[in-house]
């Protein structure tokens, strides 16, 4: 049979699914780190908000009578980066919560993969984060012996229960100088009438201090989210922009007040800038599409990041930024059309 | 980008495009073969963009190869001339790669004739004047071989008061497959100069630059050393990439200048022609010769014996495809490149001035190509990077969807879509992007001469 179809005949580009199946597989090696560094407690957040986000986004799919989209792999997506900005302690029974919030209100409700305005993962965290402010800043030491056979007590906190405290569990485990407090926190709040404690940047890059269960080693972010960028999988220009936002805006404070404000290598590489900018603020769809405006996009964000760290009522400010920018990035697509051949923009000539 | 062009090394070429895999070596390496004659020729009159030819021969009549059977409708037209010796058997509908049913003469050919060129005569192109070599152009039927058929005459004639310093020569062929001008670079190097030289004289260019690819090095070599003697033609080397043949493309690659959105080339000074246009033009114009046959790349993955093939116009498909060999089941068959051809329905269709390949694929190596399934937009800027004229793809599809073909047009510059296919081949969801637009351009057309 000869087939009629139009020009192009031949296609040269992975297909969405393929495209996402590479960001779960670049994403694996920061899970495996988490599990290595937080212990089984980190494994069952995983698997728990991977299955939740799957499970939602079946459900709705039946639901709606619509074949399941969850064959796209863009829902394992957004249930690890969700689960890796969680505290690796946090119960399982809330990061199941956020999943289902996270895809139903931020991914279904839009219309599914692609017409989603915000980042489906930020907003599951932004509604945990709301809900429990306490289970999500409290924090366990990274490395804890015997973390392979024993769960985070917290870990199985009974639904709408209080969450099992963990300070006891902290001391008995005896991890020394632990404070229950991020680096970014420590920098912020201090610790023990010590204001701005800070840490070494060498072990916030290898990823050897406490924080949210996938947020820890920047240079095992840095590496994986290379690999999508050279792959053209995702656009290296936002983690770009982002960085460089963040390191200029941060330079500048600590230029104007070394005591007072923290470097700008520790803004980058503690807490979830570094994963926030290469998986999360460089998420295609709630980018903008146009190359000046992904300039923009990222180093508003960056800019944001330092700006709420430093002066907001949070220790960290990734997760706002990147929504706050999700927020704009239509306007900022609109606003940086790129200029068309043979056609003149209004101000400028032709260079 | 002005900013771009600073960091730019190397070739020469223009911002944004796609690298298609080139499949170019199965027939980028052998002599151009001549195809024999086919015992029948379907000759359409509209072989080119403008009114269709009219016929000056009737039912039964004889004719011998080289004599004008079509006259030219008015300017926007040319005339047509018979491929071969034999005798009109039918002026009627016939199908042809335009559609099931068009206005064509169908030529028997005699087995016996010994298909000489009986009909010329010699012209002194020095003694002539641009206008009459225009004229001489129009007669020889000539039209833009690279595949848009646009009448070679109109091109050369420009619009009042404007002037062209540059004549570029387009011998890129960017599209994956097609080897005819690069083998015509090769072979007929000699008939190439003569009609860039003829082309020179009729629009009054001081110079000109041939642009080829560098995946083409021995071309290059070949027709540098050619032009080492003359200060007025050089060859600009350019890098080897999607759509590089397409003349704005290739103006601001090799010229750094851009032409106005909805203006011609010579807007800016330049004048783009085609490799094997000129080539035909030198051999034809000197003898006022029509144009009656024209290379071909015949290749794919279905195709025994690829090659670059001297065909007759009007050559059935089916006879091509006999003469070469099927190999497996042909699934599709694309006339011109895989990036901008026209997928055709019949084996009975001919082949026409502006074919410049025929691709065969296999059902394997169609499947292939084939998406399984669409997805939503997912925002990628795949083809945003991709569109060498910097649309935003994007933005246009998802207003075709919601059929806003006029702000399509007024905010997005819909008809600078030279419809290159660059957005469609990057789309990770499939989408058929320039699909859409060409159906956006059909109706806004439509809703215009409605209203006119």
């Amino acid at each position: 049979m000869i087939e009629l179809r139009t020009s192009p005949h031949v296609r040269g580009a992975p297909s969405v699914d393929q495209i996402m199946r590479n960001v779960v597989y670049t994403l694996l090696p920061v899970c495996a780190f988490s599990v290595y560094q937080f212990g089984i407690s980190a494994f069952a957040l995983i698997l728990v908000a991977v299955l939740s986000c799957i499970g939602t986004e079946h459900l709705f799919c039946r639901l709606s009578d619509k074949p399941t989209t969850v064959g796209d792999f863009s829902a394992v997506i957004t249930g690890i980066l969700l689960a890796l900005t969680l505290p690796p302690g946090f119960p399982l029974w809330m990061a199941a919560l956020a999943g289902f919030v996270g895809i139903a209100l931020a991914k279904v409700m839009f219309g599914g993969i692609g017409f989603n305005v915000f980042n489906p993962a930020l907003v599951g965290r932004a509604f945990v984060q709301a809900a429990f402010p306490v289970a999500i800043t409290t924090w366990t030491p990274a490395f804890a012996p015997g973390r392979f056979t024993e769960f985070i007590p917290s870990t199985w906190t009974f639904p709408f229960a209080e969450p099992v405290p963990v300070a006891q569990w902290i001391k008995d485990i005896a991890v020394d100088g632990f404070t229950g407090a991020t680096p970014l926190a420590l920098e912020k709040f201090g610790n023990a009438g010590v204001s701005h404690v800070h840490t070494n940047t060498a072990d916030l890059f290898m990823g050897m201090t406490a924080g949210s269960a996938g947020e820890t080693s920047a240079l095992l972010i840095l590496i994986c989210g290379s690999y999508l960028a050279v792959r053209r999988m995702m656009d290296w220009r936002i983690p770009a922009a982002m960085i460089t936002g963040a390191f200029v805006t941060a330079g500048l404070f600590f230029t104007i007040d070394p005591d007072a404000y923290p470097a700008p290598l520790f803004m980058l590489f503690s807490g979830g800038l570094m994963l926030g900018a290469m998986f999360m603020a460089s998420d295609m769809v709630a980018s903008p599409v146009t190359p000046a405006g992904v300039w923009v996009y990222g180093i508003l964000i960056g800019v944001l990041t330092v700006i709420i760290r430093l002066f907001g009522g949070l220790p960290e400010g990734v997760m706002y930024a990147i929504l706050f920018g999700n927020a704009a990035s239509p306007l900022i697509s609109a606003v940086t059309q790129p200029r068309v051949y043979g056609t003149r923009r209004k101000k400028k000539a032709e260079s | 980008m002005g900013l771009m062009q600073l960091f730019r090394f190397g070739k020469a070429t223009f911002s944004h495009g796609v690298h298609p895999p080139e499949y170019k070596e199965p027939t980028n390496s052998t002599n151009i073969r001549r195809l024999p004659f086919a015992p029948e020729m379907i000759l359409p009159l509209s072989q080119h963009f403008g009114k269709p030819s009219l016929p000056i021969v009737h039912e039964g009549q004889e004719v011998v190869r080289g004599e004008p059977i079509a006259d030219a409708d008015g300017f926007m037209s040319v005339p047509l001339h018979s491929p071969a010796t034999g005798v009109i058997k039918k002026i009627g509908l016939m199908p042809t790669a335009r559609g099931p049913r068009a206005e064509a003469i169908q030529l028997e050919l005699y087995s016996g004739a010994s298909q000489h060129i009986l009909y010329d005569a010699p012209q002194n192109i020095g003694d002539m004047s641009p206008t009459e070599i225009i004229r001489a152009v129009q007669n020889t039927g000539m039209v833009g071989l690279g595949g848009a058929s646009f009448p070679t005459h109109v091109k050369m004639t420009l619009p009042e008061g404007q002037k062209v310093d540059t004549l570029l020569v387009n011998g890129c062929e960017c599209e994956p497959y097609l080897t005819t001008d690069h083998r015509v670079m090769l072979e007929h190097s000699m008939n190439l100069f003569a009609g860039i030289r003829i082309a020179m004289k009729a629009v009054g260019a001081e110079r000109a630059i041939i642009g080829i690819e560098d995946n083409k090095p021995d071309a290059i070599a070949r027709l540098r050393n050619a032009c080492s003697g003359d200060d007025a033609m050089s060859v600009g080397v350019m890098k080897t990439k999607y759509p590089q043949g397409a003349e704005k493309m290739m103006i601001k690659a090799l010229l750094n200048r851009e032409v106005p959105s909805g203006g011609f080339p010579s807007a800016v000074g330049v004048g783009v022609y085609n490799v094997a246009t000129l080539a035909q033009l030198g051999a034809l114009l000197p003898q006022s010769q029509g144009l009656i046959e024209r290379v071909v790349t015949i290749t794919g993955p279905g195709i025994e014996r690829p090659g670059n093939y001297m065909v007759a116009l009007g050559t059935p498909l089916r006879f091509v495809l006999e003469q070469l060999g099927f190999r497996g089941h042909a699934g599709q068959l694309i006339m011109g490149g895989p990036m901008m051809g026209v997928s055709v329905a019949s084996l009975d269709v001919p082949v026409t001035k502006g074919v410049s390949g025929i691709l065969v694929l296999t059902e394997e190596a169609k499947s292939s190509q084939i998406p399984k399934k669409t997805w939503p937009c997912i925002k990628c800027a795949n083809c945003v990077r991709a569109c060498p004229i910097h649309l935003n793809p994007a933005e246009l599809g998802m207003l075709a969807s919601k059929r806003q073909y006029e702000t399509m047009e007024r905010n997005f510059h819909l008809n600078d879509c030279f419809e290159c296919g660059c957005c469609s081949y990057v789309c990770p969801s499939a989408i058929p992007l320039v699909q859409y637009f060409r159906i956006a351009k059909a109706i806004n057309r439509e809703n215009r001469e409605e209203a006119a």
